[in-house]
């Protein structure tokens, strides 16, 4: 199969009328790369997958696919695939004509066709289901089928605009794995349309998170989750706990932070604001749920505090601890169970510690809306 | 008993009230409405044209007489066939044909159009200006069809005073002025089922099918289509249906070589005073033209139970 290539968006801009879908995009793709883009709904990041899969020109910028610029070249002459979010078979077509589809556009004979339909066909472990119709397939085998069908256009990068959101947990989880197996074994460029974190993480080798109109960051998922470069990537991939207010001091990459309520508090600052964050500046906070531990005695220090215990929720692996701090805002703090009795109660006051270097300051802006 | 179950699952969903008007409302249209007054079509169609006195008498038997008279003329002819009213018959199918073909082609472009704009003021004032027309009586849309077509009317004058033409084109004798009345007269019954159907494909699978290399022709003739047949033909079945069955528009715009079947039956119910052949006549238009559609469905594979989606 044809290896991937390079996708490339120069200084994207997509309007419609007034309003700016995507602003400034710089993002490189490599070949042969699984990329994901992810944001809540809205942030444009639909947008970006139809500019490079050609159903939208950009209103300035260049998409340039493999090195070439695909200005003025539209869906049909590019060598991208989409996946629909619906995935979009066609109802009326058997299962081996639809999978086939790009090769009867070509003017491919039916007996190659059908060759070509059981070859994939085996490939997404759905043999002899050709001669069914889409309807009389579950939701999971025409996820394989719209996947099929998109890798029988040969194409060089595969687009998928969330295709997995329609399925139960289980069978979401199931797939993601297949899709990464896939995705390596055929080793084209995949571009993935995602709002679920879980899945941008677990698929990708790097993510673009999207804010708004806005790329915010490019990195791998271990980058995006543990360096995050702004207050919306630190609040929307992943759970935080957010502390709002000045710096006070700075120690080499570390910060201490005076909070608004909750005294002064000690963490790394995040890569991007490494140099550029001064004493003085209005900073926020962040402390994962997991990086929160009960510390063992109550004598204060910079990377404690004390929260009241609202209520928990125990699901098997950890249990969440959900405490009232004096930021006013809920604390929310997951605990590995390791087989003993629950260190906590509703009502306890109790006094949270974590290591300084897993919480990050960045400067203040904007958090992702719950 | 299955049915007694069923009667009793219905009334129970329906409720008592509800269930027994739908019922007899339903029961009232069909038996009342449709089928007795066919049947008693029928019944007249093989019957002896009786002077009233003689009616019910013992010269009132049931005859082929009338059918007969269609396929051979009258006894003692010079032709073997009834070639006059085989003629028209014939004419009258194959221009309801044309009036259908003519309706789809004009049609299926602007449904698709109506259909995939989603929603959008543009799209209602376009709807608007495709019902206003019809509020205007059948009639009078005839007449005015005919002043538009007529030898000093707009169309011949603004040909003229174009220059396109050096003298006025009579279009009411060459069936022009009755075949665009036709068509005209049954557009919205070719857009509505046709534009039902599109609106709710979904766009992905044309984008789909864009982005698999396909050209706007295959998307049309593999996806589209395929999915608007049952609109298609619901279309295609009414405008054939109507446009065979119609009288004012052929009485007022057609050419005055051509005559409508319907125009032959008006004839004989009417001035002619003979039921019985009219009634026959008729017979064999309906029963003609259910077996044209029949088979046309067949031929392009559309279910029975899809023309009503």
């Amino acid at each position: 199969m044809t290896k991937g290539v390079d996708v490339d968006l120069e200084n994207v801009w997509i309007r419609f009328g007034d309003f700016v879908a995507v602003r400034e995009a710089n993002v490189n793709i490599k070949g042969g790369e699984f990329f994901s883009f992810l944001g809540p709904s809205g942030c444009g990041k639909t947008t970006i997958l139809r500019s490079v899969s050609g159903f939208l020109e950009p209103s300035e910028g260049t998409v340039r696919i493999g090195g070439r610029d695909m200005t003025g070249i539209g869906p049909n002459k590019r060598p991208t695939a989409l996946i629909f979010q619906n995935l979009a078979l066609f109802p009326l077509m058997k299962i081996w004509e639809n999978i086939t589809f790009s090769m009867e556009v070509k003017g491919a004979s039916k007996a190659e066709r059908r060759k070509r339909a059981d070859e994939l066909l085996e490939m997404i472990a759905l043999p002899d289901q050709g001669e069914k119709l889409p309807s009389e397939l579950s939701g999971g085998q025409k996820q394989r089928v719209a996947i099929a069908r998109a890798l029988c256009a040969e194409p060089d990068v595969l687009l998928l605009d969330e295709p997995l959101s329609a399925l139960d947990l289980k069978l979401r989880q199931h797939m993601r794995t297949e899709l990464r197996e896939i995705q390596q074994r055929v080793g084209i460029t995949f571009i993935y349309i995602t709002h679920d974190q879980g899945e941008a993480l677990t698929m990708s080798d790097n993510v673009a998170v999207m804010r708004a109109g806005v790329v915010d960051q490019i990195g791998s998922g271990h980058t995006v989750y543990n360096d995050p470069a702004t207050p919306f990537v630190a609040s929307f991939v992943g759970e935080n706990n957010v502390f709002r207010g000045k710096v006070k001091s700075i120690d080499g990459d570390m910060a201490l932070i005076s909070t608004n309520r909750t005294g002064e508090l000690l963490a790394r600052i995040a890569t991007t604001a490494q140099g550029t964050l001064k004493v003085g500046d209005p900073a926020m906070l962040f402390v994962r749920p997991e990086a929160l531990n009960i510390a063992p005695d109550i004598t204060p220090a910079p990377n404690r505090f004390a929260a009241m215990v609202k209520h928990e929720e125990f699901e098997g692996q950890i249990y969440n601890v959900f405490l009232e701090g004096s930021e006013g805002k809920e604390i929310k703090m997951s605990l590995v169970n390791i087989g003993t009795e629950r260190q906590s109660a509703e009502g306890m006051n109790l006094t949270l510690e974590y290591v300084p270097e897993q919480a990050v300051v960045l400067p203040a802006g904007e958090l992702a809306s719950e | 008993m299955k049915v007694a179950q069923l009667f009793r699952d219905y009334f129970a969903k329906n409720g008592i009230g509800l269930g027994s008007f739908l019922l007899v409302a339903v029961l009232f249209w069909v038996v009342i409405l449709i089928v007795l007054p066919q049947l008693s079509m029928l019944d007249f169609s093989f019957r002896h044209h009786l002077p009233p006195p003689e009616m019910g008498g013992p010269k009132d038997t049931y005859t082929i007489e009338h059918y007969k008279y269609l396929v051979l003329g009258a006894p003692g002819a010079d032709t073997t066939y009834n070639v006059v009213d085989l003629g028209v018959f014939g004419r009258t199918l194959l221009a309801a044909l044309f009036v259908t073909i003519l309706d789809l082609v004009l049609c299926y472009p602007l449904a698709y159009y109506l259909g995939q704009s989603r929603g959008g003021g543009a799209i209602r004032i376009l709807v608007l200006l495709l019902i206003i027309p019809y509020w205007i009586n059948e009639i009078l849309r005839a007449f005015a069809f005919r002043i538009i077509f007529g030898e000093s009317g707009l169309i011949n004058e603004m040909m003229l005073a174009m220059g396109l033409i050096s003298d006025p084109v009579d279009f009411i004798r060459a069936n022009v002025a009755l075949y665009a009345g036709l068509g005209y007269a049954y557009i919205l019954l070719m857009i509505f089922p046709i534009y039902n159907v599109i609106e709710s494909l979904d766009r992905n699978q044309i984008e789909a099918a864009r982005d698999m290399g396909a050209p706007w022709w295959r998307i049309h003739w593999r996806v589209v289509i395929p999915y608007a047949k049952p609109g298609i033909s619901s279309g295609c079945t009414m405008v054939f249906m109507l446009s065979a069955g119609a009288l004012a528009a052929p009485q007022i715009l057609g050419g005055p070589s051509s005559l409508w079947f319907t125009q032959i039956i008006y004839q004989w119910f009417n001035t002619g005073g003979n039921w019985p052949r009219g009634a026959a006549f008729a017979i064999v238009l309906l029963v003609t033209c259910i077996i044209i559609v029949l088979s046309m469905m067949r031929l392009f594979k559309v279910k029975i139970g899809d023309i009503g989606k």
